[in-house]
């Protein structure tokens, strides 16, 4: 069976993030990763591999600009065995249903058994791709699921829903985006860092894709969610760096103390 | 169309709190679009009772689906054959891993756009315009629709107001589609570990993955203990997951809303899910060697630093302090 897993760039964790006042869209300049929660699909792509399962291959596919290319080259490192990059100008300004499509679109050109994916994303945030992308396949989505197990061609996932924790069968072709709690992923061997920039990268246009330009981007959107406001400030809390911990323990104390909680 | 559909999860007999608070907050946004605001049921033993539970807190019709409850696919079919029948511009969420995932769908089948952890819904110009804090909350960002709009609250958005009105019930007959037939739920809602109480707490200590193992929950016991009286120790949906403690400690979207007198947050990062069921609290106290932890921008008194050197000091220095 054939898994694709579908990654993204961030900004780096520890970079603050911003709005482009003039697009009013994402400001993605700056220091880039890959998707945390992503790095947790590729490892439970791989463990699908190494359990047993008759995996054919695992393809990392990523829609973001040309810059993302080394990015998704860390996702190769993490056992891919080839990736697939769509990128242009076209795409800009997409909202989840738009990126949904166009993913879905480079899905059915690889009729893949598993899509998986992380449950968010570290920017967007939106935990609502996997969704649309089954949505427009005709296929289940589950997402943050915490536990997998795959015999033959049916998934047993478990999940934390509303009322605790959830069991659920499905039967691929299906899309499933994963929790952190999933798995512990590796870090990839130097060897496969090396062994990653050598391996095959389709990389694609909407034209390329036959992704139908009208329903993407700005234009092919359904929301506009351009429109920004810094929320009303509230007065920040005391926060000190222990230094010195009897010191410190001393001002937690009077704090407690003052507020009558000790 | 000036009425707003509004998925009403409901479960063992009762309509989700935050279903209920979707159904109030669209009941006075239909008001101010000239409309009434409807609720949805999906599910198999789908009683007049559950529908009026509805009702009572603002919603003039309740349409409901016969269908399993707790697969997303299926109510995506069933809620959107509705939304086609009858022409709805809007429908909205209460939240929950339910709403993002019936909502996300929804909206790519219906041609509509998506909004998911929205805190705050505003009639402009005949339509619904939805405000979602991004970022760590440190940004407002606001969807404007340009034809149907699906609106997704965050968990404990909006408030339940009991209105005690009526709705009239009506059997809503939905093709189930063949991806909802590859999907079985076999278990829902399953409780695991203990069954702890952290909602009556006063004090509440919480441990976050900043425990680094299931054994080190002693410090947060200790802790605990030390406060005495009406404290709890509770945990994050992460160190849930891992299997540290049991699920009905757990605090957040999926897990318990609480709101002590002091909540103590132990290597607790502080994510939107874990921070929507603590915000209530009335102080909080956070320690974490993280600086960058989102929990630093809502704590009252934050300390950067290393929990396990500084909680067993704190355990001690309340103790001597208690006598």
């Amino acid at each position: 069976m054939k898994i694709l897993v579908l990654v993204k760039e961030v900004p780096d964790a520890a970079v603050e993030k911003t709005i482009d006042p003039a697009t009013g869209q994402i400001d993605r300049s700056g220091e880039k990763a890959l998707n945390p929660y992503d790095t947790h699909a590729l490892e439970a792509a791989v463990q699908i591999k190494e359990n047993g399962a008759d995996v054919s291959e695992i393809v990392a596919v990523t829609v973001g600009p040309d810059s993302a290319s080394r990015t998704l080259q860390g996702a190769v490192s993490r056992g891919a065995d080839r990736s697939i990059h769509l990128s242009d100008a076209g795409l800009a300004g997409s909202d989840v249903v738009a990126t949904g499509y166009a993913l879905a679109e480079l899905i059915k050109r690889e009729s893949p058994e598993l899509v998986l994916l992380g449950q968010q994303s570290d920017d967007g945030g939106s935990y609502a791709v996997g969704s649309v992308v089954g949505e427009f396949l005709g296929q289940p989505a589950l997402s943050q699921v915490v536990k997998l197990d795959l015999a033959g061609d049916v998934i047993t996932a478990e999940r934390q829903a509303e009322y605790g924790y959830d069991t659920v069968e499905v039967k691929l072709p299906a899309i499933i985006s994963v929790g952190d709690a999933i798995n512990e992923p590796r870090y990839p061997s130097l060897k496969a860092i090396m062994g990653a920039k050598k391996k095959p990268v389709e990389k694609l246009t909407l034209a390329d894709a036959g992704i139908d330009a009208g329903k993407v981007g700005t234009a092919g959107s359904g929301v506009d969610c351009s429109d920004f406001q810094k929320p009303a400030s509230k007065s920040g809390g005391t926060i000190i760096t222990d230094e010195d911990t009897a010191a410190t323990v001393e001002q937690i104390v009077a704090w407690l103390d003052e507020r009558k909680l000790v | 169309m000036a009425d707003i559909l509004v998925y009403a999860l409901a479960h063992e007999g009762q309509v989700n709190k935050n279903s209920k608070g979707a159904i109030s907050e669209a009941a006075r946004l239909a008001g101010e679009l000239g409309g009434e605001a409807h609720a949805v049921l999906v599910g198999t033993d789908l009683t007049d009772e559950l529908a009026q539970q509805a009702g009572a807190v603002g919603a003039t019709k309740v349409f409901t689906i016969n269908a399993p409850e707790g697969i997303a696919a299926t109510a995506i079919d069933g809620i959107a054959a509705l939304v086609e029948a009858k022409g709805y511009d809007w429908v909205l969420f209460g939240g929950g891993l339910l709403g993002f995932e019936i909502g996300a769908g929804l909206a790519a089948r219906i041609g509509g756009g998506v909004t998911v952890e929205v805190t705050d819904i505003k009639v402009d110009g005949g339509k619904l315009v939805a405000e979602r804090p991004i970022f760590g909350d440190t940004l407002l960002s606001h969807s404007n629709y340009k034809s149907k709009g699906v609106i997704v609250a965050r968990t404990n958005a909006f408030e339940v107001k009991e209105t005690g009105g009526t709705a009239s019930v009506e059997a809503f007959d939905a093709p189930i589609g063949a991806a909802a037939g590859q999907v079985t739920l076999k278990v829902r809602g399953e409780a695991r570990g203990a069954d702890v109480n952290i909602e009556d707490a006063s004090i509440l200590v919480t441990g976050g993955r900043g425990l680094g193992t299931a054994e080190n929950f002693s410090v947060a016991d200790s802790l605990a203990a030390a406060f005495g009286g009406n404290s709890a120790v509770a945990a994050t949906r992460a160190v849930v997951d891992a299997g540290w403690f049991p699920y009905a400690g757990q605090v957040g979207q999926t897990g318990k809303t609480v709101a002590p007198k002091l909540y103590v947050g132990l290597g607790v990062s502080g994510a939107i899910q874990h921070k929507v069921g603590m915000q209530s609290s009335e102080n909080v106290l956070a320690i974490n060697k993280d600086e960058n932890a989102p929990i630093f921008e809502f704590a009252d008194f934050g300390v950067i630093g290393d929990l396990h050197k500084i909680a067993p000091a704190l355990t001690e220095a309340i103790k001597a302090k208690k006598g």
